[in-house]
């Protein structure tokens, strides 16, 4: 007897282990698990043990703390300080590189974790283009980093383009520094 | 010279009226900059040397007493001077040398002796009244060797805009002297973030852009949108009442169109599964838009009624095809496409047909053409880090370079007359607009404030 429920209290604290563990990863309005019944499964040829009092308090973690610092934030805060990294581009290029397909890897991932989000993927140039031309080379990067996301399953009506050129430049800068920043996909949360 | 009177009468008084005929709600606009555009005018051309007649423009006689009536006689003075000088087309004896002579006081006591002995061949005389709430101005443009007036007009109008006495005097004495039409009248357009107004929504620290006028010079600049959002690359309607223009005010672009004389808007690409929609270009006739659209999947050149009706697909390729313009006959468009990998001019029939490349340089975008008696296609030409602007002759396909390398130089647009273009240029530090004669010679700087980009040239 004592030894079952040693291994009921092992298991219960085993589960809020791994749920406090967990937490950071759950959707947002996913509650803990409660703990399992102080019944462990016994053998089946002993005689089914009558309940056990419980005398020690269930650990409950407050209910309405949210998850973590991402789904708590706001669509302002979570956007100045985006989880979804922006992706960059060669100078008169669309291409994805190794570095800008990890990068929207991770991307996926996050919404992936986070189904209810829409997103919309800005394109943005340097000023080394004409403004024109850049409003649709800026579009081409946008769509280019859409269909890789698209690729890894996020679902094409989640994720809104936009071109701007290079009408907003990141870094107001004129060297490469700058210009390496400024082409980009940049990536707003539009609704969570 | 009854229906002249009226005609010019009429004009004024509708341009008088456009600060009401803004876009409600519009705040009231910045007040204008007085700008002299001589003062950054930088090369002059040769001209027509000994050939050309050798103007004074003394300033116009108050008859009224007053002190407004004063200003507004110096003031179409010196802007009929620049307008004048701005063609080319006459030289001029230069003002500091007036001073020696007596000021006449009336038509009747003039001193052409002494014009004489200045070495001009012709004199522009005026004078300005206050008649009630109106002036009334009258010029005459004497033959100084013969004293006969050349050209005799009479203008009535309101004081609110002098110089526009000016430009219809400009106009006048090119159209009669020269058989010219000149420019004073007509008017730029161009994108700017001048107001330093945020952009509303959940993105970063980002300034909108508005679509603002002036006058060719740069006087009278005012803003005609209000979209808290991106508004850009504007081009006037052949009519000059109304602008076409991007709009991010939907989210993604779209064409719009501002009648900027009734306050009015309309949407030319609208609704769902329209895709991105850029760079609209009026056709000759005012009748129909060509644009760029994401619509069937990358961007595709395609026409369109002003309305939104009747579209019609132009172009074909999956590369990107953008930046339209028409050619003054309405049955050719030359866009912008990089099929071949890297932006070039191309040409295309209206029915999207004989599709021809005119370029082969490193990167070209924004192609313009130029109205007759020219057949030229204007474009930015990437030289170096930055662009130029350069001149293709649409017959021969020789290529010439107008700005060397001072910045970078981008959107041209051809004036009315094609003698001119006007174009964006950061040389002077951040992006203003610029105007300049189609030799590349007279370039002179339009916009200060803020960034200024992507104008046009009224019709």
């Amino acid at each position: 007897m004592k030894a079952a429920r040693q291994v009921a209290l092992t298991f219960a604290v085993a589960v809020l282990t791994a749920t406090v563990a967990c937490g950071g990863k759950k959707p947002p309005v996913a509650r803990p698990a409660p703990p399992p019944p102080a019944t462990p499964a016994n053998p089946p040829s002993r005689p089914p043990a009558p309940p056990e009092p419980v005398s020690e308090p269930t650990i409950v973690p407050p209910e309405p703390v949210p998850e973590d610092a991402i789904s708590a934030a706001s669509l302002d805060e979570l956007n100045k300080n985006s989880p979804l990294k922006p992706v960059f581009y060669e100078l008169d290029s669309s291409d994805l590189s190794a570095t800008s397909q990890k990068t929207l890897d991770d991307n996926a991932a996050l919404l992936k974790r986070y189904p209810s989000w829409a997103v919309t993927v800005e394109g943005h140039c340097d000023e080394r283009g004409t403004a024109e031309y850049n409003l649709a080379l800026g579009e081409r990067r946008a769509i280019a980093a859409r269909a890789y996301l698209v690729s890894l399953g996020i679902p094409a009506n989640r994720v809104r383009t936009v071109s701007y050129g290079k009408e907003f430049p990141f870094d107001p800068g004129h060297d490469e520094t700058a210009f390496a920043k400024n082409r980009r996909a940049h990536f707003v949360i539009t609704a969570k | 010279m009854t229906k002249f009177i009226l005609t010019s009468a009429l004009a004024i008084a509708v341009l008088a009226a456009w600060p009401h005929a803004q876009q409600p709600p519009q705040p009231p606009p910045p007040a204008p900059v007085p700008q002299q555009p001589s003062e950054v005018a930088t090369t002059i051309e040769g001209g027509g040397g000994g050939a050309a007649p050798r103007l004074a423009v003394p300033d116009f006689i108050a008859l009224s007493p007053d002190a407004e009536t004063a200003a507004i006689a110096k003031t179409i003075g010196e802007v009929l001077w620049d307008d004048l000088n701005f063609e080319r087309e006459f030289a001029f004896i230069p003002r500091d040398t007036y001073a020696s002579i007596p000021r006449a006081t009336s038509f009747e006591d003039v001193p052409f002796d002494r014009w004489r002995e200045l070495n001009a061949d012709g004199l522009i005389v005026g004078t300005v009244q206050k008649v009630g709430t109106t002036i009334k101005v009258e010029m005459r443009l004497y033959n100084v060797r013969s004293r006969q007036s050349a050209i005799a007009r009479q203008y009535d109008g309101t004081a609110a805009n002098p110089r526009l006495f000016a430009h219809t005097i400009s106009d006048e004495i090119h159209k009669t002297q020269r058989a010219l039409n000149g420019v004073a009248r007509s008017k730029l357009t161009f994108d700017s973030d001048r107001d330093g107004e945020r952009m509303s929504g959940t993105v970063q620290n980002r300034s909108i852009k508005e679509i603002y006028i002036s006058d060719y010079d740069g006087a009278n600049q005012r803003r005609v949108t209000v979209g808290k959002t991106l508004n850009i690359a504007p081009r006037w309607s052949p009519d000059g009442r109304s602008i076409a223009y991007t709009s991010y005010r939907r989210g993604g672009a779209n064409i719009f169109i501002s009648n900027i004389f009734q306050g009015t808007l309309e949407e030319v690409t609208k609704g769902e599964r329209v895709g991105e929609n850029w760079l609209p270009a009026w056709s000759p006739d005012g009748a129909r838009i060509a644009f760029s659209s994401t619509r069937d999947g990358n961007p595709e050149i395609y026409v369109v009624n002003r309305d939104g009706s009747n579209l019609r697909r132009i172009t074909n390729h999956p590369g990107i095809d953008i930046t339209p313009t028409w050619a003054p006959s309405g049955t050719q468009i030359a866009f912008t496409s990089d099929r071949t990998g890297t932006p070039q001019i191309y040409v295309v029939g209206a029915d999207g047909l004989n599709l021809a490349k005119r370029t082969s340089d490193g990167y070209c975008d924004r192609p313009s053409w130029s109205p007759a008696p020219y057949n030229e296609i204007a474009f930015a030409s990437r030289s170096g880090p930055g662009f130029d602007i350069r001149v293709i002759d649409v017959v021969t396909g020789v290529s010439r370079a107008l700005t060397f390398g001072e910045g970078t130089n981008e959107s041209p647009s051809f004036s009315p007359n094609g003698r001119h273009i006007v174009f964006t240029s950061t040389r002077s530090g951040k992006a203003q607009v610029f105007t300049m004669a189609r030799t590349g010679k007279d370039v002179r700087q339009i916009t200060r404030t803020g960034n200024n980009e992507k104008p046009d040239w009224s019709k």
